[in-house]
């Protein structure tokens, strides 16, 4: 379209001189903001201008309701919000989830501890592998045996924890660069991502949906590969995260889309239940993984990024520095990854090996039991927590002393952040809802459960 | 540190403490309906509580039992570092089935307690929107509730005499503009 109009303003040019029309356009607005014979210090309309402003007083203003999503890109096809507006500005919402509902906790109800593990898998589908783990923590915070995880598998489960927080947050932060239309920063955190789903491969045989973690452990070892790999695909998405950052944060479109727009505050976050990225980007230092360090965590040396303010900015800046120190945690576990087996030693809670199960009858026996029954975890409850690529991710299991769980809550970080939505876009620009809601990571597997 | 917590909650409450005890290092106390939201704005308050945070607000359904339903909310201090997890026992019986809100501590209350709501039934007295929230509007019963069948189908039709969802949410947004106009 563009070259085009070049094009022919270039042919008529030539032909019959300037375009009357046209120049009387860039006239007025010359005029309109380089008023000729302008004093210092006035501000005053040019008489077109002013014609505009005066009709522009007549127009109706009645307030609009309209409807966004849930088959919106933006609304990343599971949210759907009602807005009452009054030209561009937002003056009350109502959003609306439920969309990707499909009944986890009823699943979980009838299905064996083990079986769960795909579901969990499906919450938040952009970081599987921590829902993995915190879903694994509970059951063994169920069955006391949280100090006999050996611990090689709990440095795999951090390594591997890791790697899909980097996935989640370059998920989210570039996801919302494209929705602002910064395509080409999207291809290139959307290929630092693929560097780490390769990883995940390698580790699971799955790209998204691992279900890797087990109870009491992990399925199997690493690749004899694994480290060297993961070294230099870590300095390749470095290299690659580095590149997304020198494309848009000099950016005067990026920035003004970003800075002071969806701004908490502190308290209203709390008071929500807000955890992970949002919260800090609050200041509020809330992370699991300092707090009550789990598994392997005290043994590493990482920080945890905070920014003010609470908008959109602050969000994307936390999520960036949060990608770096998960790496340095990476690469910290790769050093001190001890030898060793990589699933609890205890026939009532491990499968059994493939190899016993197809050779001797005890083995086969003992596979039948817990495919069929699963495995007993006796009559209690218990509420454990840990810090997903959202925030804190919480499952609150409570047992009867079956094989299946009678209750399985999973407490969503994403809904209690998405809770906060009205508040955060009543007051803005109807434009405004785009980077907000991909800043604050709705993900509707999780949220909708 | 959070037994202090279990202890100052049997001294300032005294009956309305019906129970309390530890499993798996987590504190759980169950408490009266009737006190429930002193005790709550009690947890919230005070300086050596300081529970902030509203984790999370489920129900659990022990069919055949009595009470049936038990209402759980997980209590977090960001400053005090102590978890505390309070339970309240609701009666299935239509007219008892209820727990007063919380949406007057903590934002978290307000969504919490309507996907409570929806799925199990249990009524949140005084919460300003008690709408459903995962499932529609239409849909009749309450999924989680250990009585309905998990492989029940209910297709999605629109019934006479039940609002919809485009009426509900246009009555709220309307609602909420006659109030700020007319004040």
């Amino acid at each position: 379209m563009v070259a085009t109009f070049k094009k022919d303003a270039a042919v008529s040019g030539h032909k019959d001189g300037p375009v009357s029309g046209a120049r009387e356009v860039a006239q007025s607005l010359a005029e309109t903001f380089e008023p000729s014979g302008r004093q210092a210090g006035e501000n005053r309309l040019s008489p077109s201008m002013e014609a505009f402003a005066e009709q522009a007083k007549r127009l109706p203003t009645d307030e609009v309701i309209i409807n966004m999503g849930p088959s919106h890109p933006a609304m990343h096809g599971t949210v759907r919000v009602v807005l009452r507006i009054d030209g561009e500005t937002i003056k009350d919402a109502d959003v609306q989830i439920g969309y990707l509902h499909r009944g986890f906790e009823k699943e979980c109800e009838n299905a064996t501890y083990g079986q769960i593990f795909p579901y969990v898998d499906r919450l938040n589908y952009v970081s599987p592998m921590l829902n993995n783990v915190g879903y694994a923590m509970a059951v063994e915070k169920l069955l006391g045996i949280t100090e006999r995880i050996p611990e090689r598998a709990e440095y795999i489960r951090v390594i591997a924890g890791e790697l899909a927080r980097v996935c989640d947050h370059l998920t989210c932060v570039v996801a919302g660069l494209a929705e602002l239309g910064g395509f080409t920063a999207f291809f290139y955190g959307v290929r630092a991502r693929e560097h780490f789903w390769e990883l995940l491969e390698d580790i699971s045989g799955a790209r998204m949906t691992h279900s890797y973690c087990r109870i009491g452990g992990v399925a199997w070892d690493l690749t004899e590969d694994f480290i060297p790999k993961c070294r230099e695909k870590i300095a390749k998405v470095r290299k690659l995260i580095d590149d997304t950052r020198s494309l848009v944060e000099r950016n005067r479109i990026f920035l003004d889309r970003m800075e002071g727009v969806g701004a908490l505050s502190a308290e209203d976050a709390v008071s929500y239940g807000i955890t992970g990225p949002v919260l800090r980007a609050t200041g509020v230092d809330y992370d699991v993984r300092k707090d009550k360090p789990y598994s392997v965590y005290d043994h590493f040396d990482f920080a945890i990024p905070i920014a003010d303010g609470g908008d959109n900015l602050a969000r994307y800046l936390v999520r960036i520095e949060e990608m770096e120190q998960s790496m340095q945690i990476i690469e910290q576990a790769m050093v001190q990854i001890p030898p060793g087996a990589v699933i609890i030693d205890d026939p009532a809670i491990a499968l059994p090996a493939k190899r016993e199960v197809y050779n001797s009858i005890e083995g086969m026996i003992a596979h039948f039991k817990h495919i069929m029954d699963g495995l007993r975890v006796p009559p209690g409850e218990a509420y454990s927590f840990t810090e997903a690529g959202n925030g804190e991710l919480g499952f609150y299991i409570v047992s009867d002393g079956t094989g299946r769980p009678f209750k399985c809550r999973c407490r969503p970080p994403s809904f209690y952040t998405t809770a906060a939505l009205r508040q955060l876009i009543v007051g803005a620009n109807l434009a405004d809802v785009v980077p907000i809601f991909g800043g604050i990571n709705m993900i509707g597997g999780e949220c909708d459960r | 540190m959070a037994e202090s917590v279990l202890t100052a909650l049997h001294e300032r409450f005294g009956d309305a403490i019906l129970e309390t005890g530890t499993y798996v290092g987590d504190e759980i106390a169950v408490v009266a309906r009737e006190r429930l939201v002193d005790v709550l704005t009690f947890l919230r308050d005070d300086p050596d509580m300081a529970f902030a945070m509203l984790t999370d607000l489920t129900v659990v359904d022990y069919l055949h039992q009595v009470p049936r339903f038990e209402v759980v909310y997980q209590l977090y201090s960001l400053t005090k570092k102590h978890r505390v997890r309070l339970k309240v026992h609701v009666d299935e019986a239509p007219e008892q089935c209820w727990v007063p809100t919380a949406t007057g501590l903590w934002h978290a209350a307000n969504w919490a307690e309507r996907e409570a709501w929806d799925l199990y039934g249990v009524r949140f007295e005084g919460h300003p929107d008690m709408r459903r929230i995962l499932m529609y509007d239409e849909f009749v019963g309450h999924p989680l509730r250990k009585d309905y069948p998990q492989n029940a189908r209910q297709p999605l039709l629109r019934r006479p005499d039940a609002p919809t969802t485009d009426d509900q949410t246009t009555r709220l947004l309307e609602d909420s503009h006659d109030r700020r106009t007319s004040g």
